[in-house]
């Protein structure tokens, strides 16, 4: 198993995953502005996934595209973090997180534009751009939504409770992890966890929320030993238009 | 006989962006760079936001326009680095959003005054508007809301 494909999958199973959880909103979100903004964060995050799951395909060296990994393998083959694939829950929840994702995303793409590949550097410089600014709306709405009223505050407390043992997995590494940091090509995961929890711990603060102090963390995700039963149930509404109808185009 | 490199830009300056058709993509600063490859045209585009649905439109566009006036043999290549920056808006491009009403992008990162009445008491409504590269400001003196091209 090529480690560069593994680490490129994982990319590309992220910004693919969470970009589907977050087009769900779309005609939903509670005010127009908070729907198109959705929308938008969802484009980005499917146009990362292009490039991340296209230069996974070139590496493979079999021929599949972005499209054909993205529709036609099954859950044990996904390599997203656990986090990513949890439903939605409220706007609230949706936003949290967003942006625990969005912090770790900025930190990570933030060593990616320095790549010895420079076919990773390249996509990281351009996702890093985007998720400059996908980062400071999700903090922004996170302070405004846990520093506002007392049910909107109660709720971002609950997401957070809810969301954080899915962090951990963030900064966990594997052979595939040990592989890309000794080529230069990525990071050792764990080295991100100082500015994530920098940059985390100033927004949450911020947004007058607790941490929760037990650091229990789900895991399986990023290698796909154990997925939770929601995966599943995504890839169905995604893949079943090109698993009933192969080859499928318009 | 290839028709030479700036007739070709300037066919080129011709081609509306598709969401913004005031400006054209070389206004917008996307292609970047054109060369003959013996009768083959190559031709260099960098998207904007990496997911915008526009992309796939406007080198369809970009093909057609230039078969029209007979280059038959063309290529279009992605090309992803370095990443497109609202830095490469042209003057003109620049001039003409804030005519067409859309405030073009300025490093501070707002809006410099209303398109409509050029006041500067604005305030931002949403950091993301109707397309990838657009926020929303609404402006409070003619109470009008109007499209921000982010800086990106």
């Amino acid at each position: 198993m090529d480690p560069l494909f593994q680490f490129l999958l994982r990319m590309g199973d992220n910004t693919l995953v969470l970009g589907h959880r977050v087009s769900e909103w779309c005609g939903h979100a509670p005010v127009l502005e908070e729907d198109i903004a959705l929308a938008n964060t969802a484009l980005d995050l499917i146009g990362q996934t292009q490039m991340w799951l296209g230069l996974a395909g070139e590496v493979e060296g079999k021929g599949r595209s972005a499209d054909d990994i993205a529709f036609l393998r099954d859950v044990w083959d996904f390599r997203n973090l656990l986090l990513l694939e949890l439903p939605n829950g409220d706007f609230g929840q949706t936003l949290m997180r967003q942006f625990l994702f969005d912090a770790w995303h900025s930190v990570q793409l933030g060593h990616l534009i320095n790549s010895s590949d420079p076919r990773v550097a390249e996509i990281a410089q351009k996702a890093a751009k985007e998720v400059a600014y996908q980062v400071e709306r999700s903090a922004d709405t996170v302070v405004g939504l846990g520093d506002g009223t007392a049910e909107s505050h109660v709720r971002m407390q609950a997401a957070l409770d809810y969301l954080w043992p899915y962090v951990g997995e963030m900064f966990q590494g594997d052979t595939v992890d040990l592989a890309m940091k000794e080529q230069g090509i990525a990071p050792d995961p764990a080295s991100l966890r100082d500015d994530f929890d920098a940059l985390a711990g100033r927004v949450l603060a911020q947004a007058t929320l607790t941490i929760p102090q037990d650091n229990y963390t789900q895991q399986g995700g990023k290698t796909g030993a154990r997925h939770t039963e929601h995966l599943g149930h995504i890839l169905c509404q995604m893949q079943w238009l090109q698993r009933a109808y192969p080859g499928a185009n318009w | 006989m290839n028709p030479d490199l700036d007739q070709i830009w300037q066919w080129l300056a011709t081609v509306p962006d598709p969401e913004i058709p005031v400006i054209s993509v070389v206004d917008l600063g996307i292609v970047r760079g054109v060369a003959w490859q013996g009768d083959t045209l190559e031709i260099s585009v960098t998207p904007t936001y990496s997911g915008c649905p526009a992309t796939t439109v406007i080198s369809a566009d970009i093909t057609t326009a230039l078969r029209q006036k007979g280059v038959d043999h063309i290529t279009i290549k992605q090309q992803l680095s370095p990443p497109w920056t609202t830095d490469w808006l042209s003057d003109t491009g620049r001039e003409k959003l804030q005519k067409y009403g859309i405030a073009p992008p300025q490093a501070s990162g707002r809006p410099k005054n209303c398109p409509q009445c050029h006041s500067i008491d604005l305030e931002k409504i949403s950091q993301f508007g109707s397309t990838p590269c657009k926020a929303l400001w609404r402006c409070k003196a003619c109470l009008e809301p109007f499209d921000y091209f982010k800086c990106h």
